[in-house]
């Protein structure tokens, strides 16, 4: 049998670009973050860990936390329920499938931008059509309360499509024979879905989860646009805090201080997704 | 009756993913007399003074012209070096195979505010601050772990056989590649392009920071940052959204079974 040849060659460019936008940057990052850094005034100073001590008593970075944690719990609960609801129903077979299915994946293939701005729009108090339909005069991104929840919404309508394919794509996994073989035992719809449908789709549901939070944990474009952090730093994110540092006051020691934090979160949950794909690739 | 509740559901789940584009779509062909008015939902007299205050911009017609041109670039880099790499995961040796796998798949959940300040300061000393080359660069790399992994998937289901086949009969690795495994794979490399355009077209952080003016903004910029001098013109933006949206819906309406077997694959296959 012949020998395979090497392939460095063939990976090498990808693993070049890959390393120059992730290991870099996360080198430089870590540098940053010891310093104090203003390019305007050609301030660059090593301060140690002085960066990471005003972290901890910083407000502002504890507030876009808590905001970060609550837009992504609410947010993936909220597309995982409705998502799986809306998988179940696709999964029938029924006339113009093929059609509706297209229609919900519309969601996701629309720019990130152009849902905020059409969000911002139905949200509009005076002329939305949000208002007018629920007859109601509510101030959704000015007042502290509806703003995060509009914020919310806005991502559930977004990202659920993509929960929605991933649940489907595991639905289609559960053979069939155990559902026939359960109505022939006389069981009904809603047992057969808690004892047969949700266990089998359990590690599914746990990949969608832990992706979805991930992305969720990182949002940025979307509530940026949206709300722009406001009213009063309600909806301000970690990404949103972070870019505002770095790219508002151009302070980089201090927003690469708040980086690494980000980082630190997102891939301590990574690390938990890839262990869930081994256990899940060696069974 | 149990049908009838049934496509009554169908019809909501329909309702909420089109509703709010439909409802775009409609503000795009209202005067702006009209928007502030409601009822009625749908304009009496529809016009096209929106679209036109668009395609008679020059900036509008610019911009659109950087998105085309640095998506399609993105995405042709992305699946040459993404086709090659997965070429050699699937079919070769490569040193440390297993570590370049879960470097790839680890870069993918990479936070881009993380990276965003470093590559800035890069692309600035390099003197390439709103260009295209900043943009594609950047596109190409952080879709590369998309391409590779959809690729790689794609590689692996074709029989070995094939690849050892072309190998007897003299062919190079490079030549066997181009010559047999990529047109074998060539729904693959569809998915990828689909997959990474759509990224590179709707992608705003980078974006809005490595560019500063028209002359390498692209659309999701514009559309955030669209001029209004006093109020904000709910009316051409929605113009804009319909216009840059319909490439998009055109791509799902034609390779939705693609698009979903390529996020399935790009998500659970591990």
């Amino acid at each position: 049998m012949m020998e395979r040849e090497n392939g460095n060659r063939f990976v090498m460019p990808a693993v070049v670009m890959l390393s120059l936008v992730t290991i870099y940057p996360l080198l430089s990052v870590l540098y940053l973050s010891l310093h104090r850094r203003l390019p305007i005034f050609d301030v660059s100073k090593f301060t140690r860990l002085d960066n990471y001590r005003f972290l901890l008593t910083d407000d502002r970075f504890w507030n876009a936390l808590r905001n970060t944690v609550y837009f992504a719990a609410t947010s993936v609960t909220l597309e995982l329920l409705f998502g799986l609801g809306i998988a179940l129903l696709l999964n029938r077979s029924f006339r113009l499938k093929g059609v509706v299915t297209a229609l919900v994946l519309i969601p996701w293939a629309v720019p990130t931008v152009v849902s905020a701005r059409m969000w911002e729009w139905m949200y509009n108090t005076d002329f939305g059509i949000l208002n007018y339909l629920l007859g109601m005069k509510i101030n959704w991104l000015g007042s502290p309360f509806w703003a995060m929840n509009a914020a919310v919404f806005m991502d559930v309508w977004k990202t659920m499509p993509f929960v929605v394919i991933l649940l489907l794509a595991g639905l289609k996994m559960i053979p069939r024979e155990i559902y026939q073989a359960a109505r022939i035992d006389g069981a009904g719809a809603w047992p057969i879905f808690m004892k047969i449908t949700l266990p089998l789709l359990m590690p599914v549901i746990l990949v969608v989860l832990i992706l979805r939070t991930l992305d969720a944990l990182r949002i940025f474009d979307a509530v940026y646009v949206l709300t722009g952090g406001g009213p009063a730093n309600t909806t301000e994110t970690l990404s949103i805090y972070a870019y505002k540092v770095l790219f508002q006051t151009l302070q980089f020691g201090y927003g690469s201080t708040l980086s690494v934090v980000i980082f630190l979160c997102i891939g301590s949950l990574s690390i938990l997704y890839l262990r869930l794909l081994r256990a899940e690739g060696s069974r | 009756m149990k049908r009838a509740v049934f496509y009554l559901m169908i019809a909501c789940v329909v309702l909420w993913s089109a509703g709010p584009l439909l409802w775009q779509f409609a503000t795009s062909l209202k005067p702006d007399a009209e928007l502030t008015r409601l009822p009625p939902i749908l304009p009496p007299e529809p016009t096209l003074d929106h679209y036109r205050a668009l395609f008679t911009d020059t900036t509008f017609l610019r911009i659109i012209a950087n998105s085309a041109i640095v998506s399609s670039c993105s995405t042709a880099l992305s699946l040459a070096i993404g086709a090659l790499a997965a070429f050699g995961l699937a079919e070769l040796n490569v040193s440390a195979k297993r570590f370049v796998l879960l470097f790839v798949l680890s870069a993918s959940m990479f936070p881009p505010i993380a990276t965003v300040s470093p590559l800035y300061l890069i692309i600035r000393g390099l003197g390439l601050r709103d260009t295209w080359w900043a943009l594609i660069v950047t596109y190409t790399s952080f879709s590369l772990p998309l391409s590779v992994w959809i690729m790689t998937n794609f590689f692996r289901q074709i029989p070995d056989e094939l690849y050892r086949a072309a190998r007897v009969d003299g062919c190079g690795p490079f030549q066997a590649f181009i010559r047999i495994m990529l047109p074998l794979a060539a729904p693959g490399v569809v998915t990828t392009a689909i997959l990474v355009f759509i990224f590179s077209w709707n992608e705003f952080l980078f974006a809005l920071t490595f560019t500063a003016t028209a002359k390498s903004r692209t659309i999701p910029v514009a559309i955030a940052l669209f001029p209004g001098l006093h109020e904000i013109p709910w009316g051409d933006i929605a113009a804009a959204s319909v216009v840059v949206t319909i490439p998009l819906i055109i791509l799902v309406f034609a390779f939705q079974r693609l698009i979903i077997e390529g996020l399935t694959a790009g998500a659970v296959k591990g």
